[in-house]
């Protein structure tokens, strides 16, 4: 029944809204898409499957943040960094910790859902967030 | 033997570069253009000009879509065909590239390429908001990551993987700070220090407000013509041996590399094979250096230094003026300024006056094979070109 929702980016969004990150295998040649997408980009095919991903991984980058757009004025400085995840995916996201300057590159980091409500008509889409383990 | 002309340049035009006050999108294109006409006066344009494309980033500065129309109309060209290219920051590198396309299908055979933008008199927050849409947004926006994020991104990874430091990303900001003051169309025409550099205030760390690009109004454009046509409008024209564009994820976060950008190489490989010439035979490039960090890793991806040694390059003083290649002779992003969707044909603008001698007090000796370097986003577009002079 899973597999019948479609393989998009809003989708992905709603399974996060339920603290799952979830990814789209492809069944035809079996690539795994973080985020989904509907068309496979190695295959062409249309046909996938939900996977979930553990949300565990290591920095590869990272930097910290001191002059943002206004929606993310009152954060700053914030720490941003992108983490590979345990099968070689990848998600870009906003390091939570009290020490952005005490990050370094391979450092392990967990993925942390974030409920939040919007005043905004689009998009409806949860956030997440990294953190040290 | 050097490849064939592709198209030729006959003329070229820029508006000032900087805080133009008061002059809207389509009066700073028409100030490029008059400049253009003015340096051709063999060229009739309502008779002779048969297309237009244009560069323009952002509709979100000026409430002002539909910009191929718009510049064509204040630039006294009605009723051509007048398409508006956007790729982002490389807006106008593909308009460029679109005019080469128009004029080998021989639909058109001479063509107005240009590019503009209008962003000061927004303010820093409204342009780092329009900026980061040229980035992916479900992913890297939505989770704070702004534009010089992401190059600062690169930059820490690069650091990491190559032992590149802050001096060297800050000599890159000297270097074209000093070529900005022999500009006199250049935003910022006075030298800075290396600790200007370094001491200024943190923006993405480990890039400081001197290692960015400045937020610029400005306007380009250039005419090219089938290379049997160029001699009817100058006798020093400047031909494109080479082009070659590419893209790459529109997500940073996608790539398999973090420390060099897949779509330059690809563009700099297609067009050093198209063009027969070897990255050792350029005398003079204009490479996207939006921030500092991005010219250290161009240096490597069109091949003038081998991989992880860019900011060895920079220190070593060989990309000044007076090294074995200058880079950036016009000041560059850094200095001349970065109006997003004016930057790809400012930079081909820059080339044709090195390899024509009007390039004054800058102006690199003997130059005759020049190469631009123009990057969308964070490149996910590219595109290179690849100029001689005529013998």
């Amino acid at each position: 029944m899973e597999n019948e929702l479609p393989f998009t980016i809003d989708q992905f969004y709603k399974f996060l809204a339920e603290n799952k990150l979830m990814a789209g295998k492809c069944t035809n040649c079996g690539k795994i898409h973080l985020p989904p997408r509907p068309l496979c980009d190695n295959c062409f095919s249309r046909e996938f499957t939900w996977v979930e991903i553990a949300g565990k991984g290591k920095l590869l980058t990272y930097t910290v943040i001191y002059i943002a757009p206004e929606q993310f004025q009152d954060m700053t400085p914030y720490a941003v960094g992108i983490v590979e995840l345990r099968n070689g995916l990848k998600l870009p996201g906003i390091i939570n910790t009290p020490l952005p300057e005490q990050l370094h590159i391979g450092m392990e980091l967990c993925i942390d859902f974030i409920a939040c409500s919007h005043a905004q008509p689009w998009p409806k889409w949860p956030r997440y967030c990294f953190k040290p383990i | 033997m050097k490849g064939k002309p592709l198209v030729s340049i006959v003329t070229a035009g820029l508006s000032k570069f900087g805080k133009n006050e008061g002059l809207y999108t389509r009066e700073l294109f028409a100030e490029a253009v008059k400049e253009a006409f003015d340096r051709c006066p063999r060229l009739d344009p309502k008779a002779d000009i048969k297309a237009m494309f244009v560069g323009h980033m952002g509709e979100a500065y000026e409430h002002q879509g539909h910009t191929g129309a718009t510049t064509a109309d204040w630039a006294g060209m009605l009723n051509i065909p007048a398409t508006r290219t956007e790729a982002a920051c490389a807006s106008s590198g593909a308009a460029l590239r679109s005019g080469i396309y128009a004029v080998l299908s021989g639909l058109a055979d001479v063509v107005l390429v240009g590019g503009v933008e209008k962003m000061t008199h927004r303010s820093t927050a409204e342009v780092t908001e329009y900026l980061a849409m040229a980035s992916d947004y479900p992913f890297e926006q939505w989770n704070g990551v702004t534009f010089p994020g992401l190059y600062a991104l690169m930059a820490r990874a690069h650091m990491h993987k190559y032992g590149t430091t802050e001096n060297q990303l800050a000599a890159v900001a000297v270097k074209n700070h000093h070529h900005g003051t022999l500009n006199p169309m250049a935003h910022m025409q006075k030298e800075i220090s290396l600790e200007t550099v370094l001491n200024s205030r943190k923006v993405a760390s480990p890039l400081k407000l001197f290692d960015c690009s400045l937020i610029t109004d400005g306007a380009s454009c250039l005419i090219i013509t089938k290379p049997e046509l160029a001699k009817h409008f100058t006798d020093k024209p400047v031909h494109i041996i080479g082009t070659g564009q590419a893209s790459d994820t529109i997500g940073l976060y996608e790539r398999k590399s973090l420390t060099s950008l897949l779509a330059a190489k690809i563009a700099a490989k297609t067009a050093y094979e198209m063009a027969l010439v070897k990255p050792e035979e350029i005398d003079v490039a204009e490479v996207h250096d939006c921030f500092t960090i991005a010219e250290i890793i161009a240096y490597e991806d069109i091949a003038l230094c081998p991989v992880g040694e860019g900011g060895i390059l920079v220190e070593s003083g060989e990309t000044r003026l007076g090294g074995k290649i200058p880079v950036n002779t016009s000041g560059g992003l850094k200095a001349k300024g970065h109006p997003v969707g004016a930057t790809g044909t400012a930079q081909a603008y820059e080339i044709f006056l090195q390899l024509t001698e009007q390039a004054g007090k800058r102006q690199v000796n003997n130059a005759q094979v020049g190469l631009t370097h123009n990057v969308g986003g964070s490149g996910a577009t590219a595109a290179v070109h690849i100029y001689r002079s005529h013998d």
